[in-house]
């Protein structure tokens, strides 16, 4: 096995595993219900020639920044291998932000080459780009036209030898991961080779992935969790990892099933699907066949309490099981808050789910439940070498959650301020609220941070959506997230607030327009409920609303029940 | 209205129990239908059997309304 401890950088770790299992299949890609493309290990490493080739023609080398903005699909890999192969520091930007959003991003990065798809340049190109970049572009077609600076993947020549690798150290920059910070402001976390290498030896230690397990990459790669688990864990041991273009629930379960997949890292969102989709086939049974699957769940459970075994529970449950393939191992699931309930019904039909805590700060997870045995109710414990320590805790051992460790990031990037805030003697304040118990587990109650996460994972800080209510006809408005005003919510249950202060002649119109914003919104920037305030907000000499201190004021005296849907 | 825009409507309250006559070409399918981005997923598919036609999944990457959905699906028939 090709472990992460034995590499100085990512780029040799990869180098060394597609000539290691050169002949086993490392790359499936499948649109719909056909299969697209099938890579072996030898296979990628040559197309990742062509692209390091190219990349190296253009200049890139040692510390050169290279963005990557591509959808799930084989060529991620491949153009992530060639950049970290000529040692430059890659920059992954998530495809499901808005263009505008993107070109901040890319700004704030400055990279000289952008690896992009067609689809996705298509929605960027009327957005101002960093100045010189140089373009690399995927499935652009034929008729397309394409700017001066800008080559197609298509049209890159096979090399006639191998392009030059350029190793790097462990304190170098492998990554530049873009957290979403307040105020459109870009909060690029710069993570060293280190904190992924170490980070990645703990997980694999956990979690092994080996030749013939199939991981199917669905959450963005670029997403902390994937990158590690749906891109690196998975080449680093020899197993395939397969990419669906049509991401939707029937081609989901039909490329489970078809390529026999072991692994998958999902966010919540996904996971309540799949429990939707699984609870509507337990729906239709007759009763009597109910009540067996219901004593057959049980029976698993009991047997399977102290570790997982998936060979009893496949065979116990089998029609279930066989609806994902029947070869389904584990579920990783973060990102967000996991639901307990959910994460114990997966357990009892032995498809266990692998709970973690983690930001993109520290690469990927700090704390992740081990499964031996399986809790559901807290976070896991800390990776070993990990350290987590709870600060200023309350009578009941609640605090904030602080990290330390080998996977914190070195910082942000040109933010040395925001960095200094962040990290304090090495410890990683991360504006979560948690408590740990006897036996080391973490467990998060909420945030001393006014933020929501999303069930599919995204970061909204309420600041950026007031932005969006600017002009509102009312004489005090505020967005909070409802567990900061409120710690006692539970993290699924938090949602976004709007505190206003109507003004009694146009409370009506204010209406309307407050409804018609929100509906202009994506869906999970959505303010769910408005909070009639009557007192005039307290603000700073600068007249910026003090938001502690109106916190404050509306958790000693505002009351819940005049909460007012959003809708 | 438009073939597909009352198509649209149809199959949408259908499978998702909404009162037809709720839904407008501007309204917000995630809002009007209360549903997830994967839910609208199923819905896609559902619409592409109907029509005949396949959509990537790109293409409906920023769509929100019923209208800009049925100007996809036009420019696809």
């Amino acid at each position: 096995m090709v472990h992460a401890d034995n590499y100085p950088c990512l780029g040799a770790l990869l180098r060394d595993a597609l000539i290691q299992y050169k002949s086993e299949t490392a790359l499936i890609e499948v649109n719909r219900k056909n299969e697209t493309k099938r890579l072996s290990y030898l296979h990628t490493r040559q197309e990742g020639f062509r692209v390091a080739s190219h990349l190296a023609s253009l200049g890139v080398e040692a510390g050169t920044h290279v963005a990557i903005l591509m959808t799930n699909q084989s060529r991620w890999p491949i153009g992530a291998y060639a950049a970290m192969y000529r040692g430059a520091v890659l920059v992954p930007i998530d495809y499901k932000l808005q263009p505008h959003e993107q070109s901040a991003l890319l700004l704030h990065a400055q990279p000289q080459v952008l690896l992009v798809e067609y689809s996705q340049w298509a929605r960027l190109k009327n957005e101002t780009l960093p100045k010189g970049i140089t373009l690399l572009i995927s499935e652009a077609p034929e008729n397309a036209e394409l700017p001066n600076n800008a080559t197609r993947w298509e049209a890159l020549p096979v090399p006639q030898q191998e392009p030059t690798f350029i190793e790097r150290t462990r304190d170098d920059i492998a990554c530049l991961v873009y957290s979403s910070g307040t105020g459109g402001r870009p909060k690029g976390c710069m993570l060293t080779h280190d904190n992924y290498l170490y980070q990645l030896g703990r997980l694999v230690d956990l979690y092994p992935m080996g030749i013939g397990d199939r991981f199917f990459s669905v959450l963005p790669t670029n997403h902390a969790i994937d990158f590690m688990v749906g891109f690196i864990g998975p080449l680093c041991g020899g197993a395939t990892i397969v990419h669906q273009r049509a991401l939707r629930p029937e081609f989901l379960r039909w490329t489970m099933q078809e390529y026999k997949v072991t692994h998958m890292a999902l966010v919540p969102l996904l996971l309540e699907a799949f429990e939707r989709a699984i609870q509507q086939r337990l729906d239709e049974l007759k009763p009597l066949k109910r009540k067996a699957f219901n004593g057959l769940s049980s029976l698993n459970y009991a047997l399977t309490q102290k570790r997982p075994n998936h060979a009893i529970s496949k065979r116990l449950l089998k029609p279930i099981h066989e609806a994902f393939g029947g070869s389904l191992k584990y579920l990783f699931c973060g990102g967000a808050f996991v639901d307990k309930n959910r994460a114990e019904f997966f357990y009892r039909i032995g498809i266990p789910v692998a709970i973690g805590y983690g930001l993109t700060e520290v690469c990927t997870v700090a704390t992740v439940n081990d499964l031996h045995p399986f809790r559901a109710d807290s976070v896991g414990a800390p990776l070993p070498g990990i350290e987590v320590n709870i600060i200023n805790p309350n009578p009941e051992g609640i605090g904030e959650v602080t990290i330390r460790g080998r996977t914190v990031m070195k910082g942000y990037l040109n933010e040395p301020e925001l960095t200094a805030e962040s990290i304090r003697d090495g410890w990683l304040h991360t504006g979560d609220l948690g408590w740990i118990d006897a036996s080391g587990h973490l467990h998060l109650v909420g945030r001393s941070k006014n933020m929501i996460v999303t069930a599919g994972g995204k970061n909204i800080y309420p600041e950026d959506i007031e932005l969006s209510f600017e002009g509102t006809p009312v004489s005090d408005f505020s967005v909070f997230s409802s567990s900061y005003i409120w710690p006692d919510t539970p993290l699924e249950e938090e949602k976004l607030v709007a505190v206003v202060r109507f003004d009694p002649e146009k409370e009506a119109l204010a209406w309307q327009d407050l409804l018609k914003r929100n509906k202009a919104l994506p869906d999970f920037k959505r303010v769910a409920e408005v909070l009639p305030w009557p007192q005039e907000f307290p603000r700073t000499a600068s007249l910026k609303v003090k938001r502690q201190v109106l916190a404050s004021q509306l958790r000693d005296k505002a009351k819940r029940q005049t909460l007012r849907p959003l809708a | 209205m438009s073939d597909v825009l009352a198509t649209l409507f149809d199959l949408s309250s259908t499978r998702f129990n909404k009162p037809r006559e709720e839904l407008t070409p501007e309204s917000d399918l995630f809002q009007a239908l209360a549903i997830d981005s994967f839910q609208a997923m199923e819905l896609l598919t559902e619409i592409e059997e109907k029509f005949g036609i396949e959509v990537p999944d790109y293409e409906i990457q920023d769509i929100r309304t019923f209208q800009a959905l049925a100007e996809v699906i036009q420019r696809r028939l």
